[in-house]
C-alpha cells in the first residue's frame, strides 16, 4: 500500500510540473510586462534604475528557462507574485477567497453524491419501473440544463415569486450573523451545483448497480433465502460503490468550474467572482494564480480518488 | 439526414469487412437500434430543424437580429415582435434565430478539432506504447487538471473573445477526453490477430492505426463527439453568459441571459430570459438524446425488440 501510494505520488510530479509550465507560458503571452506582477509594489516608485534592479533580482534578464526556475522557486515558497490592480499579494488574495468556494463546492460534491447515488441504486434496482422511467429522463434533463439558466429559474421561483430565500450573497448584510443566514444564502448556489453534478452519477451509480444485481454472489444470496432489501443493501450496494468513487472524484474540477458562473450569479465572494473580476480587469497575474491553484487542488483530488479507490478495491494491484 | 450520415460512414467501415452483406447488416441493424430509442429519434428530428432554422435565419428570423429601434425598448411579445424586444429595440425571436447559428457552429467546429487531436494522439499513444505513451498521457493529464471552464475563461481573455477564437481554444483545449479513450481502444486492439495478421502482411503502421484499428473505434468516438458537442455548445453558452464569449452584437443564447441578472429583467420580462434559455436547453437535450441512441445503436449487447 505505501508503496503504491508513493509511485502514485511520483507519478504526480511531472503533471505538476507540467502545469507549472503551461501556467508560466501563459503568462508569457499574457499582453503588458510581466515584470509589473511580480514587483512587490510596496517598495515604492518604480524609478527605472529601480525596476532593472529588481529585474536582476527577480532574475527576469536571464533566458526563459531560467526565468521559469527562479519563478518556480517563488511559486513554491507561495508566492505567487502582486495583483496588478490591487496590488496585493496574489496569494492573499487567493487565499481569502478559498473557504467560500470550497464551503459552496464540497456542499454540492456531497449533496450531489447522496442524491445522485441514491436515485441510481433506486433506479436500478426498480430497473424498466416508471420510477427509472422518469429518473433517467430527468437526469438527462439536469446534464442539458445550463446552470445560468437553472439559476435564473430558480431565483425566479424560490427568492422573487416565493420569497423564501434570499436572491444573492452570502450573508444579509446589517444583520446579526448566525448559521441559519449562511445556510439560507447557500441553499440555491449549492443546488444548482448539486443538481448538475448529481444528474451523470445517477447514470454511473445505475449501471453499476445494474451490473453487480446480475452477478452470482447476489443471486446466491437470494437463492439461499436472504431477503430482497439485504441482498440489495448487504451484498450488492458496497461493491456498486466502488467503480463510483472514481467518478466522485472526477466531479471536482467540473464543479469548480461550475461555481465560476454559480459564484458570478449569486454575488458569491469566492474564487469563481475574483476569476471574472481578473478576466474584466485584465489582472493577469491573478487569473494564472486562480489556475494555478484550481490546477494543483484537481490533481490533489485525483490522488486522493485514487488511493481512496485502492484502499477500497482489493482486486487493485498494488505493485 | 440520418440514413445519408450512416451511408457515408458505412462505406468508410465496409473497406476492412470481408463481405458486403454482413457489414450491409450490422448498419442497418445499427440504424435499427437508433430508431428503436424514441429519444433519440425526437432529438435528431428537433436538430435537423434547427439546423435549417439556422442556414435559413433570415428567412426564419422575419426581422432584423442588429436593427435597433429605440421607440420600442423592452416592449412585451405582441404581433409585431413575437418576443418582444430587448434593452436596445431589438427584436428577440430574429435575435434568438440568428444565434442558433452561434451555437450550433461552435458546437461543430471545436468538436471537430478536438476530435481530430484526441484520435491522432491517442492512437499513437496506443499503438507505439513504451515512452511515447507515457509523454502522451502525463500531457494529457496535466491538460486535464485544468477545470475546463476555467482555463478557457483565461486563455479566451488573453487571445480576446471573437467567435473563432472560442472555436480555437475550446478545441485545443478539450481532446483529452477523446485521446483518453482511443488510446484505450487502440491498446486493446493492438494484440489482436487482424492486426498482428496485417502486420505480417507487411502493412505499414499508417496503415494499420488508419484501416484496421480507427476503424473499430469509430463508434465510441462518434458517441463521446456526440455528446462533446452538447457540452460544447454550453461551454460556448456559459462564456457569452459571463460576458466573456461571442462580442456583440452578434446573437448567441447565453449572451442573451445576460441581462437577466438584473433583477428587475428577471422579475418582469421573462420574454428577454426564459426564450434564450429554452433554447439552449432544448438543444443540448436533443443532443445528448441523439448521443445516448448512438450509444445503444453501437453496442451490439443492445437487444432488438
Amino acid at each position: 500500500m505505501g508503496k503504491y501510494i508513493v509511485r502514485r505520488l511520483l507519478i504526480s510530479i511531472p503533471v505538476l510540473f507540467g502545469i507549472t509550465i503551461i501556467v508560466f507560458g501563459l503568462l508569457q503571452i499574457a499582453p503588458g510586462d510581466p515584470v509589473s506582477g511580480m514587483i512587490d509594489p510596496t517598495i515604492g516608485n518604480f524609478d527605472a534604475d529601480m525596476i532593472e534592479t529588481e529585474r536582476e533580482k527577480l532574475g527576469l534578464n536571464e533566458p526563459l528557462p531560467v526565468q521559469y526556475f527562479f519563478w518556480l522557486s517563488r511559486v513554491l515558497r507561495g508566492d505567487l507574485g502582486y495583483s496588478l490592480i490591487t496590488q496585493k499579494p496574489v496569494a492573499d488574495m487567493i487565499g481569502i477567497r478559498l473557504w467560500p468556494t470550497l464551503k459552496i463546492t464540497l456542499s454540492a460534491l456531497i449533496l450531489s453524491t447522496v442524491v445522485g447515488i441514491t436515485v441510481g441504486i433506486i433506479s436500478a434496482v426498480y430497473q424498466y419501473s416508471l420510477v427509472d422511467y422518469i429518473s433517467t429522463f430527468l437526469s438527462f434533463v439536469a446534464v442539458s440544463l445550463p446552470g445560468f439558466f437553472l439559476a435564473l429559474a430558480l431565483i425566479y421561483l424560490f427568492a422573487l415569486r416565493l420569497d423564501w430565500l434570499p436572491t444573492s450573497g452570502m450573508v444579509t448584510l446589517g444583520q446579526e450573523p448566525s448559521l441559519w443566514d449562511e445556510i439560507q444564502h447557500m441553499i440555491l448556489p449549492v443546488s444548482i451545483l448539486g443538481i448538475g453534478s448529481a444528474a451523470p452519477l445517477v447514470r454511473y451509480a445505475r449501471s453499476s448497480m445494474l451490473e453487480i444485481l446480475s452477478q452470482d454472489f447476489v443471486v446466491l444470496a437470494r437463492a439461499k433465502g436472504v431477503r430482497e432489501w439485504v441482498a440489495v443493501l448487504r451484498h450488492a450496494f458496497p461493491n456498486a460503490l466502488i467503480p463510483l468513487i472514481t467518478v466522485i472524484g472526477l466531479r471536482l474540477p467540473v464543479l469548480f468550474a461550475g461555481s465560476v458562473i454559480v459564484e458570478q450569479i449569486f454575488h458569491w465572494q469566492g474564487l469563481g467572482t475574483l476569476n471574472i473580476w481578473a478576466v474584466l480587469n485584465q489582472d493577469y497575474s491573478v487569473l494564472m494564480g486562480l489556475n494555478l491553484i484550481s490546477a494543483i487542488l484537481v490533481l490533489s483530488a485525483n490522488l486522493l480518488t485514487d488511493i481512496a479507490y485502492a484502499v477500497v478495491d482489493p482486486r487493485i494491484q498494488l505493485d | 439526414m440520418r440514413n445519408q450520415s450512416v451511408d457515408s460512414e458505412s462505406k468508410q467501415l465496409n473497406k476492412p469487412k470481408a463481405t458486403d452483406i454482413s457489414s450491409d447488416s450490422i448498419w442497418r441493424r445499427m440504424v435499427s437500434r437508433f430508431v428503436q430509442y424514441r429519444p433519440a429519434v425526437f432529438g435528431l428530428v428537433i436538430i435537423v430543424v434547427l439546423i435549417l432554422i439556422a442556414v435559413f435565419a433570415p428567412v426564419v428570423a422575419v426581422q432584423d437580429p442588429y436593427y435597433q429601434d429605440y421607440s420600442a425598448l423592452k416592449q412585451p411579445p405582441s404581433s409585431e415582435h413575437i418576443l418582444g424586444t430587448d434593452a436596445l429595440g431589438r427584436d428577440v425571436w430574429a435575435r434568438l434565430v440568428y444565434a442558433t447559428r452561434v451555437s450550433i457552429s461552435v458546437g461543430l467546429v471545436a468538436v471537430a478539432i478536438y476530435t481530430v487531436i484526441g484520435t491522432t494522439l491517442g492512437a499513437i499513444a496506443g499503438y507505439y506504447g513504451g515512452a511515447v505513451d507515457a509523454v502522451i498521457m502525463r500531457i494529457t493529464d496535466v491538460v486535464m487538471t485544468f477545470p475546463a471552464l476555467i482555463i478557457i475563461i483565461t486563455v479566451v481573455a488573453l487571445v480576446g473573445s471573437s467567435l473563432y477564437n472560442i472555436m480555437a481554444v475550446m478545441g485545443l483545449l478539450s481532446w483529452p477526453g477523446i485521446c483518453r479513450l482511443v488510446r484505450g481502444q487502440i491498446l486493446s486492439l493492438r494484440e489482436k490477430e487482424f492486426v498482428i495478421a496485417a502486420k505480417a502482411l507487411g502493412a505499414s503502421d499508417a496503415d494499420i492505426i488508419f484501416t484496421h484499428l480507427l476503424p473499430n473505434v469509430l463508434g465510441p468516438i462518434t458517441v463521446a463527439a456526440t455528446f462533446g458537442i452538447a457540452s460544447a455548445i454550453l461551454t460556448e453558452a456559459s462564456l457569452s453568459f459571463l460576458g466573456l464569449g461571442v462580442p456583440p452584437p452578434q446573437p448567441s443564447w447565453g449572451q442573451m441571459l445576460t441581462d437577466a441578472q438584473k433583477l428587475t429583467v428577471l422579475a418582469e420580462m421573462p420574454w428577454l430570459w426564459v426564450p434564450p434559455g429554452l433554447m439552449v436547453s432544448l438543444t443540448v437535450l436533443c443532443v445528448n438524446f441523439v448521443g445516448d441512441g448512438l450509444r445503444d445503436a453501437f453496442d451490439p449487447r443492445t437487444v432488438l425488440s
